[in-house]
């Protein structure tokens, strides 16, 4: 039983943050952050340590404040660490200028944010094909793609719509498909469900948790909403800039996700 | 997609894409008007002396211009013709005189004295009547644009310079004068005759070389040969003088690039006003195509792409209202002239005003904190 009462089985780990030895994709170390200067310095992580693995879709829940944005922004290599060291794909990101951090972000790193951050003017193909046009992939190569994408996104039939006319959710969809299309190791998600309502925003953890299984990709989605719970395969918690605990789903255990369609699957039979 | 997401943002919001127009629309045909009526004047000061068919020039000492000049003995004509490489030397007489127009009044005009037959300087453009119709008793030619100055109606009509009757006997198409003052053509004699000028007097003396002859040559030994109240000029050298003293000793010139660079630099704040706010309304965008891991350049090109398509929007729309300004100005004093060569500077003028602008919007982009977006 996790601490908010859910109903999945979470085991707590011994080591809060660090993953179980495996093929890594990101791994920070003791990362410090001060933010503000002189007399308003705060010290926003205080020494956090975590590692994702592959086909995990790992939550990061802590209350406002404690930290979880400047990490996620940190661990995008968006802020640069005070102290401490981040591995992205094996390559540490100490001394990278910008324009190497920009680089490393477009080659390894999908992000999701909670305002889906789309461009208005573009339509939800273009919007998806942007990401790829910013890695110097375009013609029609770049358009399939797009396309597919959003195919697996669950909106296909919207190539042409703009976000204007699409719901938040189909919104939300379109960033996941736009943080899916350049097929990146960390796919790091900013409170994906905060502004979408219940049903959206089960369906948009259901994609997320779908996309974690990908065994070249890991999920992190920063959140405080006890409904994502359920989806998760780990859970850190993060309190004043510390990984304060760790729950693990215990092997075998379905995710709420596998057993709806499992549910289904039975009802159908 | 740099240019489609470019494209988007300028047409996403028509009002401040109204105003980026308005202000290289402004910045264009105040430019262009500028520059225009810099290459008018540029062309009817120096068009007497461009047209004439001569190598060297013997005036008064420190002549400023073809219309100012003071008289000199014609002996300069002989002087030059005794000098070794001269082929042909023509007097010609320029002065300021009063016009009695038919209809009553006076006006000032330039009487321009001399042989057609001698070649030197003659009336060009002719549309009505002939050269050759000078050569008539009291005959003058002058230019249509100023028939109303002068109360003439056409040829044949008459008129009067000091005691003397004139009679229109042909007429020319845009031979302006750059003070305003109409030209008057007639023959050398009758021109002393009509301003009362002595038998010895000219005002130039238009010196021809013969082929071969090196013109610094001749002018050394010219100048030995002259009287110490003449000098001689090449006529690079009369060309660039007329236009110094004309554009630039009395200001305008300067007044005109003046109001050049003053419509380059109301345009350029203007397009960089409007650049920098579009900007800084799609910052979040900007943000985001960072945060996505877009290079600088990515995002400079987008901004740029913006720049370059508002200039070639707003160079386009603004050509179009600066040549109806210069078709407009075909019939005026001073024509307003547009020449491809200055069309081409103005679209380069216009590319750079706008990619200057962009600067401001580049600068603002440059101290984005990628980091807004999980801010939003």
């Amino acid at each position: 039983m996790s601490a908010d009462g859910s109903s999945i089985a979470i085991a707590p780990s011994a080591a809060p943050g660090i993953a179980p030895a495996g093929n890594v994709v990101l791994e920070a170390h003791n990362i410090v952050k001060e933010l503000g200067q002189g007399a308003r310095k705060t010290r926003a992580l205080k020494g956090v340590s975590l590692s994702l693995n592959p086909g995990e879709l790992t939550l990061l829940m802590g209350p406002s404040g404690s930290g979880k944005t400047t990490l996620l922004s940190i661990l995008g290599c968006i802020l640069t660490p005070t102290e401490g060291t981040l591995c992205i794909a094996s390559r540490p990101t100490a001394g990278l200028s910008p324009e190497e951090l920009a680089r490393l972000r477009r080659r390894h790193i999908g992000f999701i944010f909670q305002s889906y951050n789309l461009f208005p003017t573009l339509t939800a193909e273009e919007n998806v094909r942007i990401a790829l046009d910013v890695r110097g992939e375009r013609g029609s190569d770049a358009i399939v793609r797009a396309q597919r994408a959003l195919q697996q996104v669950g909106l296909r039939h919207k190539l042409k719509s703009y976000p204007a006319n699409l719901s938040g959710g189909e919104q939300q969809r379109v960033a996941v498909a736009r943080a899916l299309v350049g097929a990146p190791s960390v796919m790091l998600a900013d409170e994906p469900t905060a502004a979408l309502d219940s049903e959206n925003g089960v369906a948009v953890m259901q994609l997320l948790s779908e996309i974690a299984k990908d065994a070249s990709r890991a999920v992190l989605a920063v959140t405080h909403d006890p409904r994502t719970i359920p989806f998760a395969n780990r859970v850190l918690r993060i309190e004043d800039g510390l990984i304060v605990g760790e729950e693990r789903r215990a092997e075998g255990v379905e995710t709420v996700h596998q057993l709806a369609r499992n549910r289904k699957r039975k009802a159908n039979a | 997609m740099t240019f489609t997401l470019a494209f988007r943002n300028l047409f996403h919001d028509r009002i401040r894409l109204a105003v980026t127009m308005v202000g290289i629309l402004f910045s264009i045909v105040l430019v262009a008007v500028q520059l225009g009526l810099y290459l008018g004047a540029r062309n009817i000061i120096v068009s007497m002396i461009d047209r004439s068919d001569g190598d060297l020039w013997i005036m008064a000492y420190g002549t400023k211009n073809f219309e100012e000049a003071q008289p000199i003995n014609v002996r300069e004509k002989f002087a030059a013709l005794s000098t070794p490489g001269v082929a042909k030397a023509v007097p010609i007489i320029v002065s300021f005189t009063d016009w009695r127009k038919p209809t009553g009044g006076t006006t000032l005009v330039v009487a321009i004295g001399t042989d057609a037959e001698e070649g030197g300087l003659k009336p060009w453009n002719v549309v009505e009547g002939d050269v050759s119709g000078l050569g008539a008793r009291d005959a003058v030619i002058v230019d249509k644009s100023y028939l109303s100055d002068l109360g003439l109606k056409g040829v044949g009509d008459t008129a009067q310079i000091g005691a003397s009757r004139v009679r229109v006997a042909g007429m020319t198409d845009g031979i302006r004068s750059f003070t305003v003052t109409p030209y008057i053509f007639t023959t050398l004699t009758r021109s002393r005759s009509l301003l009362d000028m002595p038998a010895e007097n000219v005002t130039y003396v238009l010196v021809k070389l013969a082929p071969g002859a090196d013109v610094q040559a001749v002018r050394r030994q010219l100048r030995e040969k002259v009287t110490d109240n003449s000098e001689v000029l090449t006529k690079a050298e009369f060309h660039d003088r007329s236009l110094n003293h004309w554009l630039f000793a009395t200001g305008a010139g300067v007044a005109l690039i003046g109001g050049a660079i003053l419509g380059l630099v109301v345009g350029t704040v203007i397009v960089a006003q409007t650049l920098y706010s579009s900007t800084k309304d799609h910052i979040n965008e900007f943000a985001t195509l960072r945060a996505l891991g877009s290079s600088s350049g990515y995002i400079h090109r987008v901004i740029l792409a913006q720049a370059a398509l508002s200039a070639v929007l707003g160079y386009a729309l603004g050509m179009i209202i600066a040549m109806t300004v210069v078709y407009m100005s075909e019939q005026t004093p001073l024509p307003i002239i547009m020449t491809p060569g200055l069309a081409a500077l103005l679209l380069g003028l216009t590319v750079a005003m706008c990619a200057i602008s962009a600067l401001s919007a580049i600068g603002k982009v440059m101290r984005i904190d990628p980091a807004v977006v999980f801010n939003r």
